[in-house]
């Protein structure tokens, strides 16, 4: 497992019996920058609740090896109306590190000013949630994200209502994680963006059509594959019996060159 | 004012000790109210009110009006309404509020059946109303008792109580603590209750809790001076509830309980985060 951040062995997700996503293999390498791209249903979002192990896998499993691993869903459960201050939610970022009863150390409150300096939010400190914009909440997110220091990083869509200065901010920062040795996974629905800043990417459509160098990823033909699934559920389907052979042949490891 | 407002505490043994417990059931309760009310549970802390009854009916029946049986019964009770509810809401597709509406409501069936089947209506009604004048040693100590556990497992679990209101979704992506921490905050929640319904009875004990919490929302906008300023308001009704119901020969209970709401709609209005605030805020703005 040296040098591999995860480990898909026919991981299959998915809710109610049908499937989100199924039959992954593959791995990714410690401090890849990987970009997951499919269109709307192709099972993106589900495959990082399962990293994440916020959702438990129907079949397979997901190996894991990091120390911290920090995820930021598309869609957060967050609730803007509770009575706190954006401070108060960054600092959420040092559970991992200071846990229950952990104080706050200076040096821990001097990370946070850095934090919101890079998301360009200073000044913002004391600043009531419910009174930021969306684009603000998604920077904020973004800081405490930076505040896990963790050594696997999801970020499910994470440019959402997020202006284009803000955007290349923050992809630059993710390009430092990468730097660091951090593996970065992020979800994007914005090809060019992939294309320009990503080494590496997954195409999924329920299914894993294409993983490896952005380049060979997201080719015409791969896009068109990708595009052609079904999206819905079928409640006629019958049970799906995957070949292990097939399986095997498809296994693919992605940021084999960082 | 000396005549109105100090003497009968001076004057009165029963008066002393119906402030003591109920200062001590406003200084916990009411951060308790405060957490309920943020995970938008305000209406739970009532359907667990009911949901001990029939814990309390149990030890009333067997032991009488003893505070130990009754707390352990409506303890027991309440836990397992708390538990039942919760696993439900866990492990199938039902959410929390509708499981504990079921789970609440069969439990209450239950406690008016065993009271109607031995008590009679007076019994029914001390369970249900309390009697915050006739609080003895053994029901003080255990407020006490209760207020003392309360304080100290918020200390304790107050980041991670924080974090399962504020953003549970990454508390579970971090940690594992979310799911027992809420079960922790429920046991609270039933503690709470148990201690004060020999003081207000199983259906206004939760008054104690809820309405300084809901008023204290309209004068702070972070947790810690929340919990502060309901602490506050549940004291001061407290005294003033027991006061009103020594000069106007008011039951006890819901004359505290009255108070408190007065305190809710005078915050309504008047608190700074209120509607009259907001009605007449000055139309200037800043520049920045």
């Amino acid at each position: 497992m040296t040098g591999t951040s995860l480990h898909f062995e026919n991981l299959t997700l998915g809710y109610q019996g049908h499937p989100a996503v199924h039959h992954i293999h593959g791995e990714v390498a410690r401090g890849a920058l990987t970009a997951i791209v499919g269109a709307n249903g192709s099972g993106k979002s589900t495959l990082m609740k399962g990293i994440a192990s916020i959702l438990k896998p129907i079949e397979g499993r997901c190996r894991v090896s990091c120390n911290r691993l920090a995820y930021l869903p598309q869609q957060s459960e967050l609730d803007r109306s509770f009575p706190a201050r954006v401070i108060d939610l960054v600092s959420m970022g040092f559970w991992q590190r200071r846990g229950l009863l952990g104080r706050i150390t200076a040096q821990d409150r001097a990370e946070l000013a850095a934090a919101l300096k890079a998301v360009g939010l200073t000044g913002f400190e004391k600043r009531p949630l419910d009174s930021l914009s969306g684009g603000q909440m998604q920077r904020t997110l973004f800081a405490r994200t930076m505040l896990q220091d963790a050594d696997l990083i999801l970020l499910d869509e994470p440019f959402n209502a997020v202006d284009s200065r803000t955007v290349r901010d923050l992809i630059d920062l993710i390009k430092r994680w990468s730097v660091e040795g951090r593996t970065v996974l992020c979800v994007l629905h914005d090809l060019d963006l992939v294309r320009e800043h990503f080494p590496q990417a997954f195409l999924l459509a329920r299914s894993l059509v294409a993983a490896g160098p952005t380049a060979q990823v997201l080719t015409a033909k791969n896009l068109a594959l990708a595009r052609d699934f079904q999206e819905s559920w079928d409640e006629q389907a019958g049970l799906c019996v995957a070949n292990p052979a097939v399986a095997s042949a498809d296994n693919v490891r992605v940021g084999l060159h960082v | 004012m000396y005549e109105y407002l100090i003497e009968p505490f001076i004057r009165y043994g029963f008066m002393q000790r119906a402030l003591l417990g109920s200062l001590f059931l406003s200084a916990s309760c009411a951060p308790v109210g405060v957490f309920l009310m943020l995970r938008r549970m305000s209406l739970t802390g009532d359907a667990m009110s009911h949901a001990i009854l029939p814990g309390a009916a149990i030890g009333f029946l067997l032991f009488g009006l003893e505070i130990i049986p009754m707390t352990i019964g409506g303890l027991v009770v309440g836990l397992l309404v708390a538990l039942g509810s919760g696993v439900v809401s866990r492990l199938t597709i039902q959410k929390e509020d509708a499981s504990m509406a079921a789970f609440y409501l069969i439990s209450l069936a239950v406690g008016v059946l065993m009271v109607s089947w031995r008590g009679s209506s007076v019994d029914l009604m001390h369970v249900l109303f309390g009697s915050v004048l006739a609080l003895n040693n053994d029901a003080l100590i255990l407020i006490v008792s209760i207020a003392a556990v309360t304080f100290l497992a918020l200390a304790v679990f107050w980041r991670a109580l924080v974090a399962e209101c504020l953003d549970p979704l990454f508390l579970r992506s971090v940690s594992r603590i979310g799911a027992p921490a809420h079960f922790l905050f429920l046991t609270l929640v039933v503690l709470n209750l148990v201690g004060g319904f020999q003081a207000l009875g199983t259906l206004l004990s939760v008054g104690l809790m809820m309405l300084p919490a809901a008023a204290s929302r309209f004068w702070s906008n972070r947790v810690g001076p929340m919990c502060l300023i309901a602490v506050a308001i549940a004291a001061v009704s407290s005294l003033g509830g027991l006061l009103l119901s020594y000069h106007a020969s008011m039951p006890s209970g819901p004359a505290i309980i009255f108070t408190a709401g007065g305190f809710y709609i005078l915050s309504t209005l008047g608190g700074s985060r209120g509607v009259l605030r907001s009605a007449f805020a000055s139309s200037r703005h800043k520049t920045a």
